[in-house]
């Protein structure tokens, strides 16, 4: 598989950009088990897989500093992996188990850890940026410095609380960053069918929120932007827009037909700007790593998954007496 | 090793397929990603993809079949140098490999069983005897509760539309802004859906918000928060994150603003497992209340009444008062018949009953004060001593909060009953205009009489 030439030089270290590769790889192959998993029935109901899009959390998480907040949507595995969520508990979580995050009682798009810092996984399309600018509010109140990543895609874009979001965000002066994963599909509906404006970050113009687009297939272009969003939310100067443009390889979840766009479609991305080919090559061409390390980190990997795998499946369902806790506190 | 590809479940309906075509055949190499075959489910054709990398070492299940049951071996995979015409045929069987979730548990154990006997009830007065008293608004005591709970905890602030600088639509949060500020007391843009999120997340960011809807039919537009983002998250998250907050307003009917201003949410609320929803009549339980929701680590729906914000009542002078959640109040004690109610329709029930003694009925009089935990075991206490039931409110008949006592009274003291029990209601009509009309479509004090007179059949 080609990369294409990377015309950016690494601005970071050959232990960094080595971490970001082996990010992505536990990224890719988690998500790869989790859709084997939900084919054989261990996995129920909705799943929404982030192949091709790990570029964009592992690019921002590297962005970030102790005690910043993430929440997102729906296709939320890549990001809980990325904020160093433990593997097991994650996908013991899509499997419903009692060693899940949530006890096996939220699900694929429902989890949550206050210990990282990772305010969920919602399920109602753009629920979580009222959420995300919530948090960045409560942040704020207490003067701590932190700012909050609130991730959302092309879909989401298009509703309503968004911009009332918005409004209020850069009208308090709110740390957040607003991170539009623009994977250019909502559901199966293209971006073209769906949206009146082609680059949506322009729509944060009307609020005065400024913004930019990264190029989410490239770790080290997001980063770079990451960062200086990230600057501009700490100084104070309120909201910041990041329309980090990205593919999905996989369907919007598992059943989909893909009858939306043509297989050379993805295809053509696979090859030509696969965010992982794309670090593989540049370790590689620039010496930093051997094809035999690289081989070291894809064993380790191939590890980390089947042992989440494994404990997904060995994990017992939860106690019968979990139906009725955590109603309330 | 040699790994079985099997046949994959593709929707979370799925249990057989059609193997539509291969796109690999044997001998080919795959990694990871590759597309395999295409498989039609009932609802679509989807591309299945390889998860190992491998070679196709045999295919067992050849295009064209119809029904291939998920789970049944459909491809054997295997290693560089390994010979799949060594390979023994796959398990007919579909169970095969089947490692899906343990079969269906059994029954899950139901919450504490039905009272077979008199429930325990709490009777203690709501201040110790003796306590001076003072005359106060529903509007003083709302405010007062705010500001005591936010002189107490930093934590605490108010959020909404003309909360601040217009100190309240209707004058709740008067004073507020000048003794804590407008990063405490903050006006919002009108925006429910979107401030009603901010607020969640602000909760969940470890702030205890207290969110004002100008009136509850606008909380209509942030629903999805209330009930999908701040009740349920704490059930979602295994007990890891919740929403310590309150949302309060005024609620139902106030006088001609017509059908989209003039609704009782009661029983929408309280239909919803991890809200608590308040509802008081009283100044005194005003304020004790909203102190106990404010304190209150989950959402909790306030419901007020602008009608009432004006009423004065006796409040106890007291530095820290409280009343807690799920203990009803018997507002009159009495042996004929047992009316419940809530909110505003305290007063007709009242009324009625003042009326009723003079006709010689003597009925107990009882408030819930909170309807989620509901104290259905005060009314089940009084039933088993009246055996006669009428619940007022002012909300619609159907799926009304009476509709749901009358089914507890019927499972918990059927035996107990002398007649059937009434539920007065608002009437099943949006709220007309008209005054002549609007007057018909609330609930009455002589429409409890004269339910009190069906069940007693005088």
């Amino acid at each position: 598989m080609a990369a294409r030439k990377s015309t950016r030089k690494p601005n970071v270290s050959a232990e960094e950009l080595k971490e970001y590769y082996r990010e992505m790889l536990l990224i890719r192959r988690f998500e790869e088990k989790a859709g084997q998993l939900y084919g054989m029935g261990l996995i129920g109901g909705f799943c929404h897989l982030y192949i091709g899009q790990e570029a964009v959390v592992v690019g921002l998480e590297a962005a970030t500093e102790e005690g910043d907040k993430r929440v997102t949507s729906y296709r939320d595995h890549g990001h809980m992996l990325a904020c160093g969520m433990n593997p097991d508990g994650v996908m013991a979580e899509l499997t419903g188990r009692e060693g899940g995050y949530s006890k096996g009682k939220g699900g694929s798009m429902h989890m949550f850890s206050k210990e990282k810092h990772f305010y969920g996984g919602h399920g109602i399309v753009g629920a979580q940026v009222p959420i995300g600018a919530g948090l960045a509010f409560a942040d704020k109140y207490k003067e701590n410095g932190r700012v909050t990543f609130t991730y959302f895609g092309d879909g989401a874009a298009n509703q309503g609380q968004v911009y009332e979001t918005f409004n209020m965000a850069a009208l308090w002066h709110l740390p957040v960053v607003f991170v539009i994963e623009n994977n250019q599909y909502a559901m199966g509906t293209s971006q073209q069918r769906s949206t009146s404006t082609k680059d949506i970050f322009h729509r944060g113009e009307a609020f005065g929120i400024p913004g930019e687009i990264v190029d989410g297939m490239d770790v080290l272009a997001v980063k770079a932007a990451g960062e200086k969003a990230v600057a501009h939310c700490r100084a104070g100067k309120g909201p910041y827009i990041l329309e980090v443009k990205t593919y999905r390889y996989r369907g919007h979840s598992m059943s989909d037909p893909a009858k939306y766009r043509t297989r050379e479609e993805v295809q053509k991305v696979r090859e030509e700007r696969d965010p992982i080919e794309h670090v593989r090559e540049l370790l590689l061409s620039g010496k930093h790593a051997s094809e035999d390390d690289l081989k070291a980190i894809d064993k380790e990997i191939k590890q980390i998954v089947n042992k989440a795998a494994d404990f997904s499946k060995e994990s017992p369902e939860p106690a019968l007496d979990e139906l009725w806790t955590d109603i309330y506190a | 090793m040699a790994t079985e590809i099997l046949m994959p479940a593709l929707s979370p309906t799925m249990e057989e397929g059609t193997l539509a075509k291969w796109l690999v055949k044997e001998g080919d190499t795959v990694s990871s990603g590759d597309i395999m075959a295409e498989i039609e489910t009932d609802k679509a054709t989807m591309e299945f993809e390889a998860v190992d990398e491998g070679i196709v070492g045999k295919i067992l299940v050849a295009e064209g079949t119809e029904a291939v049951k998920v789970n049944t071996p459909i491809a054997i995979l295997v290693e560089e140098g390994e010979d799949a015409s060594a390979l023994p045929e796959a398990a007919p069987a579909a169970d095969a490999g089947n490692e899906a979730a343990p079969a269906g548990s059994s029954e899950a154990p139901a919450p504490a069983a039905a009272a077979p006997a008199a429930p325990q009830v709490d009777l203690t007065p709501d201040w110790p005897e003796g306590t001076e008293l003072k005359p106060q608004t529903v509007r003083e005591a709302l405010r007062d509760a705010m500001a005591e709970e936010m002189r107490a905890d930093p934590d605490v602030f108010l959020m909404g539309e003309e909360v601040a600088e217009y100190q309240g639509a209707y004058k709740v949060s008067q004073g507020l802004l000048d003794e804590f500020g407008d990063k405490r007391v903050i006006d919002t843009p009108i925006t429910e859906h979107g401030f009603t999120g901010i607020g969640v997340g602000a909760a969940f960011g470890g702030l205890k918000p207290i969110v004002e809807f100008m009136t509850f039919n606008f909380s209509m537009q942030a629903m999805d928060h209330i009930v999908n983002s701040a009740a349920k998250t704490l059930y979602m998250s295994g007990g890891q994150m919740g929403a310590h907050m309150v949302f309060r307003g005024p609620n139902g009917a106030a006088a001609r603003v017509a059908a989209q201003h003039s609704q009782d949410y009661a029983a929408w609320f309280m239909q919803v497992p991890g809200l608590k929803v308040a509802m008081p009549y009283s100044a005194a339980d005003a304020k004790g209340l909203l102190k106990t929701a404010i304190r209150d680590p989950n959402p909790v729906i306030f419901l007020e009444n602008e009608i009432l914000y004006g009423r004065s009542f006796d409040v106890p002078v007291l530095d820290d008062f409280t009343i807690p959640f799920g203990k009803a109040k018997i507002c009159r004690e009495g042996s004929d018949v047992t009316i419940v109610s809530f909110g505003i329709s305290m007063q007709f029930a009242l009324e009625a009953a003042d009326k009723l003694a003079d006709d010689g009925i003597n009925a107990e009089v009882i408030d819930l004060r909170t309807l989620r935990p509901m104290d259905t075991g005060a009314i089940i206490n009084s039933v088993m001593k009246t055996n006669r039931l009428v619940t007022v409110e002012e909300g619609w008949p159907q799926g009304s909060v009476g509709s749901y006592i009358s089914s507890v009274v019927m499972q918990q003291a059927f035996d107990y009953l002398d007649a059937p029990v009434v539920n007065c209601t608002g009437k099943d009509v949006p709220m007309p205009y008209a005054a002549n009309l609007e007057k018909l479509a609330l609930v009455t004090t002589d429409e409890v009489i004269a339910a009190v007179k069906e069940v007693t059949y005088r």
